[in-house]
């Protein structure tokens, strides 16, 4: 099969860090604070490369939309056996404000550029948890989408997705191409081993700008303030 | 989402039975957002950085839920390690080419520093599993290598070094294990003591006399488990490292082909002191990792426990021991790592780097996980906490692999030897330095004993 997957993974503050909201109330301290993959775009990763040990896809390509450091994150996706990475350079204040529609807009992009086949994403991002970018970006591109899988079946051009929601377990067959988003039960993420981290140093991680793609990352939405909850039932 | 979160990793966990305190103890250690002065991956490599990541969390999830059952039920986690090696951890500095990693001792002392926070005991084998494969790599012809390396490397099969014996400790070079050249066997007669893993592992590497007295007379075979006349103690009883079995390793008439040499005769005791200075770097590594777990643990217990109307951590004087906790634990890990780089170079000043870490790291680590069993209080002292069973599996770190009391002596005539040449090999400290100039170097430098004459 040729068919070639793109993941999108984002560098979120590792699940396990205590968060500190900033004094001015912006947003929250992200100086010096441990980052890591998203837990869920972990879980999409791991999908991915096991489509490929299985044959059924022949490339597997991680995306990461960020400043320089999102490159640790490719590199991480890179070790755990996706191909090759794409770095979009956002950073500053575009990076501040970069949200679900602006990187579903760059992901309907690249499907296009690289001809991809399956896009597998995260189903949210555990500092956000907005939970639209698979959404948005199937819709950009007219795909059919397999959201919240908890298990994921290539049949020949079609896609057997079994979805958890509310009621239970959804099943759905979908054709290609199309968008899935990780859920928990999806798969459990492999550690990379010190081999493949190795290999992951000479893969090739290349570089994009969001006005190549021809996107424009300016955001609509502007935050106010950022408030740390005060503690709920304590009696 | 953090209880998400924690299902995440509870996916991986399996079953763990634990009391609440228990989960508290686990919980602050997967907690990793750590105050970045103690941050063990400050100053690293991204790649450095990926190895200790896979390190933490291999250590977090496949190894710390089972720490304390594997020491109170005394069991060798075969299974775990396996696990391990199929990341790599088998063979971390051995040869690509024979299943190994290829990775500096740097790469090294990270990743056993990140594992050590999982399980001290369980780490500390594994490292000395890995000085053993690096032997047969480095000083192991082409047979010996393809022979054995790829199952330690893989741990299909599992290496034990045999050093020392009941009569002789820190004077290694004066051992009695005898290797008798018979036709194309060596017959080995004699006894070692306190072998980790003994009886449990396959292949033994073995430092016997093929040749005359003192370190000149030393060579290293490789044992197999199941060869006629290898015997093996009692499992003997100990503080801690109890995932790992200790027992005496007994030779009678026991034949070893001359092909399982490794080296030249007479080559054993160099083999076996190069082997040593990787080894030290490594158990400082594990003692690395066990102190910054218990400043982590100390840190969160002084959180949680009031005592006089506010947290522990309202008070200045435990704030102040935390520090110099903290401080001491940086400034050993800045050492080992130093000693790791300085021995990947080949510098001069390696041999003595090692000694210092791991005399000074061991020390330094046992301090500060006991000081965090103190801070713990009572509580610390009892086995549903963690931070007693680092207490108790670092103690050793203090006498194997070099007696804090040896490094002493070592580091002192590497301080001798460099005012005369260090290019000399005659007085290179792994050669066979006669013992009556040791002794005059010691009396030199040992003030009470020259007042003495």
């Amino acid at each position: 099969m040729s068919a070639r997957v793109l993941v999108g993974v984002k560098r979120v503050i590792d699940y396990a860090v205590k968060i500190r909201v900033k004094p001015d109330r912006t947003g929250v301290v992200t100086d010096g604070v441990k980052h890591s993959m998203n837990p869920f775009c972990e879980i999409a990763v791991e999908e991915a490369v096991k489509l490929k040990e299985k044959k059924l896809v022949k490339e597997v390509v991680a995306v990461s939309c960020g400043p320089q450091q999102v490159q640790e994150t490719i590199r991480t996706a890179l070790a755990m056996g996706a191909d090759r990475g794409i770095h979009v350079e956002v950073s500053g204040k575009d990076y501040e404000t970069l949200g679900p529609l602006q990187v579903s807009k760059i992901f309907a992009a690249l499907a296009k550029k690289e001809q991809a086949d399956l896009i597998i994403l995260g189903k949210q991002a555990i500092d956000d948890d907005c939970n639209q970018t698979g959404q948005m970006t199937a819709a950009l591109l007219d795909w059919p989408q397999g959201t919240f899988a908890s298990e994921v079946t290539l049949e020949a051009d079609k896609l057997k997705v079994v979805r958890e929601i509310d009621g239970g377990l959804e099943t759905i067959k979908i054709n290609l191409p199309a968008v899935v988003t990780a859920d928990l039960r999806l798969n459990t993420p492999r550690y990379a081993t010190l081999p493949n981290i190795m290999k992951a140093k000479k893969k090739k991680i290349t570089n994009v700008k969001p006005a190549d793609l021809g996107v424009d990352v300016s955001s609509r939405l502007e935050v106010l303030k950022v408030e740390k909850l005060k503690e709920a039932g304590r009696i | 989402m953090a209880a998400a979160m924690a299902l995440v990793r509870g996916v991986r966990f399996g079953s763990y039975s634990i009391g609440r305190s228990r989960s508290l103890i686990f919980n602050s250690l997967q907690r990793r957002g750590i105050a970045a002065c103690v941050d063990p991956s400050i100053g690293l490599t991204d790649e450095q950085k990926e190895f200790q990541k896979v390190a933490f969390d291999f250590a977090a999830n496949e190894m710390a839920p089972h720490m304390a059952e594997w020491d109170q039920k005394e069991i060798f986690p075969v299974e775990a390690m396996r696990k391990a090696a199929q990341l790599g951890f088998g063979g971390i500095y051995v040869n690509p080419d024979v299943g190994g990693s290829g990775l500096s001792r740097l790469d090294t002392s990270i990743i056993f520093e990140a594992l050590s926070t999982g399980c001290v005991s369980t780490t500390a084998y594994i490292s000395i599993h890995n000085m053993c494969a690096w032997m047969i790599d480095t000083f192991g012809n082409n047979e010996q290598r393809e022979k054995f390396c790829p199952d330690l490397c893989s741990m299909q099969k599992f290496a034990s070094y045999c050093l020392t014996e009941p009569g002789s400790g820190s004077d290694a070079a004066s051992l009695l294990t005898s290797a008798k050249l018979q036709g194309d066997h060596y017959i080995l007669n004699g006894s070692k003591a306190f072998i980790s893993g003994g009886g449990d592992t396959d292949v033994y590497v073995v430092m016997c006399r093929t040749g005359e007295k003192g370190p000149k007379g030393i060579s290293c075979v490789v044992v197999e488990k199941g060869t006629a006349g290898l015997s093996f103690g009692k499992k003997e009883k100990k503080v801690g490292w109890n995932s790992q079995p200790t027992r005496a390793v007994i030779f009678e008439d026991c034949a070893v082909p001359v092909t399982n040499r490794l080296g030249a005769e007479g080559e054993g005791f160099s083999i076996a002191m190069k082997g040593l200075n990787g080894g030290r770097i490594n158990i400082a590594s594990c003692s690395l990792g066990a102190a910054h777990a218990s400043v982590l643990l100390a840190r969160d217990h002084m959180c949680v426990r009031k005592q006089f109307g506010e947290t522990l951590s309202n008070s200045q004087f435990l704030q102040f021991k935390l520090a110099e906790m903290a401080t001491k634990l940086v400034a050993s890990r800045l050492l080992v790592r130093q000693a790791a780089v300085a021995l990947q170079e080949g510098r001069p000043d390696a041999v003595s780097l090692c000694s210092m870490a791991k005399l000074f790291v061991t020390d330094e680590c046992f301090a500060i996980c006991n000081q965090a069993l103190q801070i713990h209080g009572g509580y610390g002292y009892l086995k549903d906490y963690a931070v007693q069973q680092y207490v108790r599996d670092i103690r050793v770190h203090q006498i194997l692999e070099g007696n804090d009391f040896f490094c002493l002596i070592h580091v002192s005539e590497m301080q001798w030897f460099s005012k005369l040449s260090w290019s000399s090999p005659a007085l290179s400290p792994s050669s066979n330095t006669p013992d009556s100039i040791r002794q005059l170097i010691i009396e030199t430098l040992r003030p009470e004993v020259s007042q003495k004459r």
